[in-house]
């Protein structure tokens, strides 16, 4: 049973969100590898689609992705990453429904495929959505190649991060309903 | 504590009954996956003024600060990068800055020479329009060995660019020699300086006329080349630095006229056979010869730029 999301939680959440979006926007360009930054907000969404459910992931994912269209550097049509990671959210928050209560912390293997799944599911949605509305015109292969780096950072990142978040979550409010 | 989502929900029998964990509501996935499309849809309408733009604008004004702070934050950590460096990294760097090194050196090692060429090649012109005939330029690519006893100099001009036997060879300085042998792309020059060279010569203030002669000497190793002036006139003696320049010959040949040799360094007496012997410092050093001209009838084919007496290249 995933546990409910609360007032602090959720502000929690977003204050995690925002921290993402600077690190993921600021910081992390300086450690790209082939251009391919990895997806931070994705992460966060993941930690709590993992912890909380679709819904908020869904909501949070709208949110995170909504800024990521708008904040500077980003000249793609607007939504594309919102609907992104509005669907990694939807993922994420299904395998937490199928993750048995006995372990609240999701095992590593779990954790990282899916990191995986939604990594590969918002960065091709996104990809597709470009293709659909000829927004930045590459071609397959190149999309192919991204998606590919893109899955294998976000794993990586994934395996240190999302954790991370979920402890923080734990730390923040105990969950003393369910304990 | 509050939860914000409620967990259970009544079912259609009016029982309550615990959602699917992790099941959204489908009314909410519907709208937000909506919202997505409507705001893609109004963005990709009004590309150019899309409504959008004041968020963007908007999101990109509070972003601003918090991009210029991180930058701020960071920018000491992203040095860091520049203070580590392998050992490879290191050696590496060293050779190629040994070779960046070399490779100035060598190039500062040619900017004399190419600075000193470079003003041949404008005394050359000068030259050219100075004495009024059109010359071929040459470069002196070989000198011919003292034990010969004759000074010639090899030139890299030969019958392609329009050389023969016979043509006055000067420099930006004044007379060098004549033409004495020619190949396709060489060209053999006598210099002035040469013990069996004659040239006539004509004392520039009193117009008289005599034959220089050539002592054998380059004028290395300290000392200078010297010609001697033998005047037909012997009456008249040349005075200490008067201009000496060349007579002429029947048609240009072997030398064109008033080219300067050098001016009156001494003049002897000679009691017994009662002659003036004049001795010339010649205006060219022979010792350090390089660019010099071959004075060629205007318009004559060559297989190079031809500096035409008025100072064009042709």
């Amino acid at each position: 049973m995933t546990p409910g999301i609360t007032t602090p939680r959720a502000a929690a959440a977003i204050w995690v969100l925002l921290m993402a979006l600077v690190l993921q926007v600021s910081v992390l360009p300086h450690l790209a590898f082939r251009g391919v930054v990895p997806d931070v907000v994705l992460l966060v969404v993941v930690a709590v689609g993992l912890r909380y459910g679709s819904e908020p992931a869904m909501i949070l994912g709208f949110a995170g992705g909504l800024l990521l269209d708008l904040v500077p550097p980003a000249d793609h049509i607007a939504g594309r990453w919102a609907l992104a990671l509005l669907l990694a959210g939807y993922v994420a928050g299904r395998v937490s429904g199928r993750v048995s209560d006995r372990d609240r912390s999701p095992r590593w293997a779990v954790l990282l495929s899916t990191v995986a799944a939604c990594s590969f599911v918002s960065t091709s949605v996104f990809a597709l959505t470009g293709v659909v509305l000829r927004d930045p015109l590459v071609g397959v292969p190149a999309l192919l190649e991204t998606v590919l780096v893109a899955v294998v950072s976000d794993v990586l990142l994934g395996a240190l991060l999302v954790p991370l978040v979920l402890a923080l979550d734990e730390r923040l409010e105990p969950d003393r309903l369910l304990a | 504590m509050t939860d914000l989502m409620p967990r259970e929900r009544l079912n259609r029998r009016g029982s309550l009954e615990p959602r699917e964990p992790g099941r959204p509501r489908r009314s909410r996935v519907l709208s937000l996956v909506l919202a997505c499309l409507i705001l893609m849809t109004l963005d990709l309408v009004g590309r150019d003024d899309s409504p959008v733009d004041g968020a963007r604008r908007l999101v990109g004004e509070a972003y601003a600060p918090v991009e210029a702070g991180v930058d701020a934050v960071l920018s000491p950590f992203l040095a860091v990068s520049g203070w580590l460096h392998t050992q490879d990294d290191l050696t590496e760097d060293v050779a190629r800055l040994e070779a960046e090194n070399e490779r100035l050196r060598g190039y500062l090692g040619t900017v004399d020479y190419d600075r000193n060429r470079l003003l041949e090649y404008d005394g050359l012109t000068a030259a050219a329009e100075q004495i009024g005939y059109a010359l071929v330029p040459a470069r002196v690519i070989g000198v011919g060995a003292a034990q010969t006893f004759s000074r010639t100099v090899t030139i890299d001009a030969g019958t392609r660019a329009g050389l023969r036997p016979d043509l006055t060879v000067v420099s930006a300085a004044g007379l060098v020699g004549r033409v004495i042998r020619v190949t396709s792309s060489t060209a053999t020059v006598l210099l002035v300086v040469d013990a069996d060279s004659t040239v006539g010569g004509r004392v520039g203030s009193s117009m008289k006329i005599g034959f220089l002669h050539g002592r054998g000497d380059l004028g290395d190793f300290g000392r200078t080349g010297r010609l001697d002036l033998e005047l037909v006139d012997q009456s008249t003696v040349p005075a200490r630095g008067d201009a000496v320049v060349t007579w002429g010959s029947e048609d240009g040949a072997p030398y064109v006229s008033g080219v300067p040799v050098g001016t009156v360094r001494s003049v002897y007496s000679s009691v017994r056979d009662t002659t003036q012997r004049a001795v010339i410092d010649p205006y060219v050093d022979f010792g350090a010869l390089d660019l010099v001209g071959v004075v060629v009838p205007s318009g004559t084919d060559s297989d190079r730029a031809v500096v035409e007496p008025d100072g064009t290249l042709r």
